[in-house]
C-alpha cells in the first residue's frame, strides 16, 4: 500500500505540480477539489493508474470525488486490482 | 392608428447607466466609483475564498480605492492607454480587480485562463504584442520560459511573491498592502475605446483575439438586469472564470455595473463544497455550465437534501446545449430549472436565451433577448430560413453594443464572419413555430468541450511537435459529461510503435504545453489519414465516426 501511495504521489508531484508552485502535496491534500488536477487532467492520471496496474476503471467509478486524493486513488486501484486478480 | 415609442433594451440601459451619446464610458468607473456615488459603497463587492476557507472580502468602495491604486501603480511602471496587459491568474481577488484597473488607465485587459501551458499562453501573448502579464507565482515559470521570445513583453508583475524570490527583471505587486487612493483620473474612454481583448479558437490558424470596446457595458448590464435577474439584495455566484468570456461579461462587469454581491469560490469541482457553498453564503443566483451540472447530477439528489439551498431564487447556464435531462433533473433537485442561455467570445452578451417568466421548452437555446436580430439563415443562399424546423445557421444583425470589433491584427479572418449582412456565429440551429431556437451543433471543426472552444489546428500543430508524430487529426467525440471531449488520430513517423506509454506521454505533453481542455482524452494510432486528393486532411470523416453519423460525399478524397 505505502508503495503505491508513494508512486502515485511522485507521479501527481511531478505531472501536475507546477514548478513554482510551494503548495506541499501529501496523501490526503485535495487534488480536484483543490484544483491541482483538474476534471479534464484526470483523465490522464487514470490513464496512469489504469497502465502502471494494469487494471480497468469504469467511468462510473472514476468519479471527481474517487480521485480528489492519492489515499482516494490509491484505494480505488486497490479494489480494482482485487476484482482483476 | 397611434404610434407608439417603445425604448429598446440598449436605451434602457443606456437611460439606468445615464450614459450620454458620445460621451465618456468607462467600464471600470462604472463599476466602482459609480456604485459607491449610488450610495452602495458599503455593500460588499465580492466575497472571496478558496478551498481552504481563506476569506477576503472587499466592500465597492474597497473595490474602488483599490482599482484606482492598481492602476495609478501601473501607470507608474510606464504602461500607457492601448497597451494590452494580461492576466494571467487563478480566480484570486488580484484578477478581478486587476481587470477593473486596467480598464480605469486605459489598458486593453487580455484575461488568459490559467492552466493554459507555455505554448498557449506565448501564443496570445506574441500575437496581442503584450506589454505587461499579472500573474501569480505559482504560474511565473511558464512565463519566464518564453519571455525571451516575446520582445514586446515589458514588465512581468507577480501578485503573491515571498521577498527574494524574484529575478531581477520581474516585479512584485502586494494589492492589499498599496496605499488607498481617493481620487484617481480615469482615463476618458468613449463607447469605441478598447477594453478587453479575449482569445478564441477557429477552425483554421491560431486563435484569434476578438477586440471588445467600453460601450459593451450597455449590453452586459442590461441583460444581467434581465435574464440573470440581478437585482440590489442578490448573492450572486458565476462558476466561470475570467480567462474566459463569461467570467469577465457576467462575472466582473454585468454583476458590479448592477452594484451586486458576488460571491467566488477558487477551488475545483466537489459537490459537496459547491453545496456547502451556496448554503453558508446564501447564493441567490447563480450562473453555471452544463458540465458542472452533469457533474452534480452524478452525485444525485440525495446530497442536495443534506443543505439548505432555499436561498437560491433564479438558475442560468451557459457554455454549451443545455441538454434537457439537466433541466428536468434541476427542476427537481433545485425546484427551479436552470435556464440556458447562449452567446459566445465574440457577441459580449447574451444573444439568445429563456428569459424569467418564459415557458420553459426542456433542450431549447430560447428566444432573441430584446434588441437582437437573430435567425437561421440557409447556407446556400445566406437567406433567413422561414419555415419551421429547418436546419440553418445561427445569424445575428450587427450592431448590438458589446458584439467585437475585430479580431486583433486579423481583420480578414472579422471579415469571413459576415455574409449577406448577418453575422454568422458557426453554430447550427432551427427555430420553432413558437420562435424558440433548438441548439444542433458546430458548423466547423472547432470542438466544444465543457463550454470552453478548442482549435484543432493548435492541437494539431503541437502533436507534430512531438518526435514519434508524423501526421495528426484532432477532432470532437461525444462525452456525456463535457459534452464534447478532444480525441487525435495520429499517423507516427517509421521506427515508432503504438503503445500505452506513448499515449500517455503524447497526452501529457499536450496538457502541459497547450492545456488540459486540449489534451486529447483519447489518441488512435493509425496507418493514415483521409485526405483530399490535394493532400488536405479531411477531419469531418473522422469526426463522423466517432458521432455514428454518414461520413457524407467522399469522392474527392485521396485512394489509398
Amino acid at each position: 500500500m505505502d508503495d503505491l501511495e508513494q508512486v502515485i504521489l511522485a507521479y501527481v508531484k511531478k505531472e501536475y505540480v507546477d514548478e513554482d508552485d510551494d503548495r506541499e502535496v501529501t496523501p490526503t491534500t485535495p487534488l480536484i477539489s483543490g484544483g491541482i488536477v483538474d476534471s479534464f487532467s484526470m483523465v490522464s492520471l487514470k490513464r496512469f493508474v489504469e497502465k502502471k496496474y494494469d487494471i480497468q476503471i469504469p467511468d462510473a467509478d472514476a468519479s471527481t470525488a474517487a480521485f480528489d486524493t492519492v489515499q482516494k486513488i490509491v484505494a480505488l486501484v486497490e479494489r480494482f486490482r482485487k476484482v482483476h486478480s | 392608428m397611434t404610434a407608439t415609442l417603445v425604448e429598446s433594451s440598449w436605451e434602457v440601459a443606456e437611460r439606468e447607466l445615464g450614459l450620454q451619446p458620445g460621451g465618456p464610458v468607462n467600464i471600470g468607473w462604472y463599476c466602482t466609483d459609480r456604485i459607491c456615488e449610488l450610495g452602495r459603497r458599503d455593500v460588499p463587492a465580492l466575497i472571496w475564498e478558496d478551498f481552504r476557507g481563506v476569506e477576503r472580502t472587499y466592500t465597492f468602495d474597497d473595490l474602488r480605492l483599490k482599482t484606482n491604486a492598481m492602476a495609478a501603480w501601473l501607470q507608474g511602471l510606464g504602461l500607457k492607454p492601448g497597451d494590452r496587459i494580461c492576466l494571467f491568474m487563478d480566480r484570486v481577488p488580484e484578477l478581478y480587480l486587476g481587470v477593473l484597473a486596467i480598464l480605469k488607465m486605459g489598458g486593453v485587459a487580455q484575461p488568459l485562463f490559467s492552466a493554459f501551458g507555455e505554448e498557449s499562453l506565448g501564443t496570445r501573448l506574441a500575437n496581442a504584442g503584450t506589454a505587461a502579464i499579472v500573474t501569480q507565482k505559482k504560474h511565473l515559470s511558464k512565463v519566464r520560459k518564453i519571455r525571451d521570445t516575446l520582445p514586446e513583453l515589458r514588465s512581468v508583475i507577480v501578485v503573491d511573491a515571498p521577498p527574494g524570490t524574484l529575478k531581477e527583471n520581474e516585479i512584485a505587486l502586494a494589492l492589499d498592502a498599496l496605499p488607498a487612493c481617493q481620487r484617481f483620473e480615469v482615463h476618458p474612454t468613449t463607447a469605441e475605446s478598447p477594453s478587453l481583448l479575449h482569445y478564441t479558437s477557429g477552425t483554421t490558424g491560431q486563435p484569434k483575439g476578438a477586440q471588445h470596446v467600453h460601450g459593451s457595458l450597455v449590453a452586459q448590464y442590461i441583460t444581467t438586469r434581465r435574464v440573470l435577474d440581478l437585482r440590489d439584495d442578490d448573492i450572486y455566484w458565476c462558476n466561470a472564470d475570467p480567462g474566459w468570456v463569461t467570467g469577465t461579461s457576467y462575472g466582473i462587469i454585468g454583476p458590479w455595473a448592477c452594484g451586486t454581491t458576488q460571491v467566488v469560490l477558487d477551488a475545483g469541482f466537489n459537490a459537496e463544497h459547491w453545496y456547502a457553498f451556496i448554503q453558508k453564503r446564501r447564493v441567490t443566483v447563480w450562473y453555471s455550465a452544463p458540465t458542472a451540472i452533469r457533474l452534480l447530477m452524478r452525485e444525485g439528489t440525495d446530497l442536495v437534501r443534506k443543505f439548505d439551498l432555499s436561498s437560491l431564487r433564479h438558475l442560468c447556464s451557459v457554455g454549451e446545449p443545455l441538454n434537457p435531462e439537466a433541466v428536468v433533473w434541476s427542476q427537481q433537485a433545485f425546484g427551479r430549472p436552470f435556464l440556458d442561455t447562449f452567446w459566445q467570445t465574440e457577441t459580449g452578451c447574451i444573444v439568445i436565451t429563456n428569459l424569467p417568466g418564459m415557458p420553459v421548452k426542456p433542450g431549447s437555446m430560447g428566444k432573441p433577448f430584446p434588441g437582437i436580430t437573430a435567425c437561421v439563415l440557409d447556407p446556400q443562399t445566406n437567406e433567413p430560413i422561414t419555415e419551421t424546423g429547418r436546419v440553418g445557421l445561427i445569424a445575428l444583425r450587427p450592431g448590438w453594443p458589446s458584439m467585437l470589433r475585430g479580431y486583433w491584427k486579423n481583420p480578414s479572418a472579422y471579415e469571413k464572419k459576415f455574409r449577406n449582412g448577418w453575422y454568422i456565429c458557426g453554430d447550427r440551429a432551427s427555430v420553432d413555430a413558437d420562435g424558440y431556437f433548438w441548439f444542433v451543433g458546430r458548423d466547423d471543426d472547432v470542438i466544444n468541450t465543457g463550454g470552453h472552444l478548442v482549435g484543432p489546428f493548435e492541437i494539431e500543430s503541437a502533436l507534430l511537435e512531438h518526435p514519434a508524430v508524423a501526421e495528426s487529426a484532432a477532432v470532437s467525440k461525444p462525452d456525456p459529461i463535457n459534452m464534447e471531449v478532444v480525441k487525435a488520430f495520429v499517423v507516427l513517423k517509421p521506427g515508432h510503435v503504438p503503445s500505452a506509454d506513448l499515449e500517455l506521454e503524447i497526452m501529457n505533453v499536450i496538457r502541459k504545453r497547450l492545456s488540459p481542455l486540449a489534451m486529447p482524452q483519447e489518441i488512435e494510432f493509425v496507418a493514415s489519414l483521409p485526405k483530399t486528393r490535394s493532400g488536405k486532411i479531411v477531419r469531418r470523416i473522422l469526426r463522423a465516426q466517432e458521432w455514428g453519423q454518414p461520413v457524407g460525399d467522399i469522392s474527392t478524397l485521396m485512394e489509398e
